[in-house]
């Protein structure tokens, strides 16, 4: 029985780039994929396209293409990426510059378009999903509008002989569905195939979180070596279980628990993760060891997919200011509570108008929040963050100011204090018929 | 005895939602977890940060609960002042909570 080899190679946009090295090296792969678009990344990357219009892709995509391209071109091994983000032709023409200056004559490059429907949810009457408010209220302020796409018209680049397939937002399993469906030859309606690629391409997508990042924790679950920590492998055959395992020799672990983890991250239901390909269903999914780091993962499906496709929006939604400062030692808890209140009564008295305020005591707490934390006793030190929703920039500075300012105006022995403030780009959903949005597919041999 | 004794735990979120797993290190433990780690002890233990209703799904084929907490306060990663804006601390306050040493 047939059975295709995929690695990821990147799990987010700042992802390692030596674990994918390795893998185009030793990993024997026939997919290389690179899932590096988060769901605000969009937004500022279509921000960034309308500064410059030459710009708008992943920052890092020079550097990893260039460290995969030679191994890749030597092994035939395909590279599927939404590197593309906000603009996936200047991307292609990114990729293949970089061809050239490495001398690999014969490359097929594409890029998938269709994604960006702002012009579509501007025209229309689109309701967003989280407050039922018509997209047109957000105006002016409304900066990018992706539909997440799915495996099709990826498969339609493979199909047209691509060796490296550039997308914008795709669905991040969907990277990984298309070189299977490619492979194997699913049609797009064989829903049971295609609940079972996405679960290979859930398991695989955060790269390292599947083979020992992210998992560690001394003394209850252990990891050899993250700093060399061995990208995911998938070893799929056309039917029946798939194999998760690394690169003999890497770093972190791949078991049964490493597995678990991923297979329930970032999932809801788990007889429902909806993706533009399918409605999988992971909820009979088994998980076995097999091997030194060999896992074994069986029992994904899926149903037909939904008629709609998720459209994630970036809106300019205002500024976040900031300040911190520490306090250590004896009264450290007491100082950075008088402090935290000086910048409260501050900020009042000096008419900083902040739709929001929060103040938190790192190290006591800013995570879990203060019932959580109750607990445990005083820490030896700890760091006042003051943050705030403004709607100006010079609103937002002030706050950040008022905690400097603490230096010489608050309580003793005040250190290291910090400020910044940044834009604010909130995410909003609305859904679009699936038949309103069309992909097309440029591809260019070198 | 605490769950982080029987279980592992990892979180994530998606928007304004968040999601807990707990999964039985031994899958003998599973049963325990359906007992004692309830949607409404869940939801009691984040309710200063999460307020809105927790769903708990079951797997037990492969030995785990899924916790899903709906509205998260002060709103999902991008605009929220929380520092940890993805709840992807908060697996490890799951893992603090007691159940009974015995069964």
């Amino acid at each position: 029985m047939k059975t295709i080899r995929i690695g990821c190679g990147a799990g987010f946009s700042g992802d390692r780039i030596e674990p994918a090295v390795e893998l185009a090296a030793q990993g024997a792969l026939d997919y290389l994929v690179f899932e590096c678009l988060a769901e605000r990344t969009i937004a500022q990357a279509q921000q960034a396209k309308s500064r410059d219009p030459r710009t708008g892709y992943d920052p890092l995509l020079e550097d990893r293409v260039e460290a995969v391209l030679p191994a890749c071109c030597e092994r035939h091994t395909r590279i599927i990426t939404n590197m593309g983000a906000a603009n996936p032709v200047a991307a292609a023409e990114v990729v293949k510059n970089v061809a050239r200056r490495l001398g690999l004559r014969g490359l097929s490059v594409a890029a998938v378009t269709g994604d960006d429907v702002l012009e579509l949810v501007t025209a229309g009457e689109y309701v967003i999903v989280e407050t039922g408010e018509p997209v047109a209220a957000l105006g002016g302020r409304l900066v990018s509008a992706n539909a997440y796409i799915g495996a099709e018209p990826i498969v339609e680049a493979i199909s047209r002989g691509a060796d490296v397939v550039i997308t914008g937002r795709a669905a991040d399993p969907s990277l990984f569905v298309a070189a299977q469906a490619y492979e194997f030859g699913w049609p797009a309606d064989a829903w049971s195939q295609l609940g079972r690629a996405t679960l290979v391409g859930h398991l695989l997508e955060c790269a390292g979180q599947v083979t020992g990042g992210y998992f560690a924790d001394p003394g209850y679950k252990d990891v050899a070596d993250l700093s060399r920590l061995g990208f995911p492998i998938a070893e799929v055959p056309e039917y029946g279980a798939v194999v998760i395992t690394k690169v003999p020799g890497s770093g972190g672990r791949v078991t049964a628990a490493t597995c678990k983890e991923q297979l329930l991250y970032e999932i809801h239901d788990p007889a429902a993760y909806m993706t533009p390909d399918t409605v999988a269903d992971f909820s009979a999914v088994r998980i076995w060891e097999v091997g030194p780091d060999r896992v074994a993962v069986d029992g994904g499906t899926g149903r037909p997919r939904p008629d709609v496709l998720k459209v994630s929006l970036g809106y300019r939604d205002g500024y976040i200011g900031e300040g911190q400062i520490s306090y250590a030692g004896p009264g450290a808890v007491e100082r950075a509570r008088l402090a935290m209140c000086v910048v409260a009564q501050r900020l009042r008295l000096t008419g900083v108008a902040s739709d929001e305020l929060r103040c938190d005591l790192i190290g006591a707490d800013a995570l879990h929040g203060e019932t959580l934390s109750a607990t445990r006793g005083h820490p030896y030190e700890v760091r006042l963050r003051v943050a705030a929703r403004t709607q100006t920039l010079r609103a937002a500075q002030r706050i950040g100011n008022e905690v400097e300012a603490l230096y010489t105006n608050g309580p003793a022995a005040g250190g290291g204090a910090t400020k910044s403030t940044r834009e604010v780009m909130s995410l909003a959903t609305t859904l679009v018929p699936r038949h309103l949005v069309s992909c097309a597919v440029s591809c260019e041999v070198l | 005895m605490t769950l982080r004794t029987i279980a592992h735990s990892r979180s994530g979120d998606k928007g304004i939602m968040i999601n807990i797993s707990l999964i039985a290190f031994d899958q003998r433990d599973y049963p325990r977890l359906v007992r004692h780690v309830t949607a409404a002890r869940v939801k009691a233990l984040f309710a200063e940060l999460a307020d809105g209703d927790v769903t708990r799904y079951e797997l037990p084929l492969i030995g785990a609960l899924n916790f899903v907490l709906h509205r998260l306060i002060g709103g999902g990663v991008t605009r929220t002042l929380a520092i940890d804006g993805h709840g992807k601390s908060l697996s490890s306050a799951l893992l603090e909570m007691e159940i009974p040493d015995e069964d």
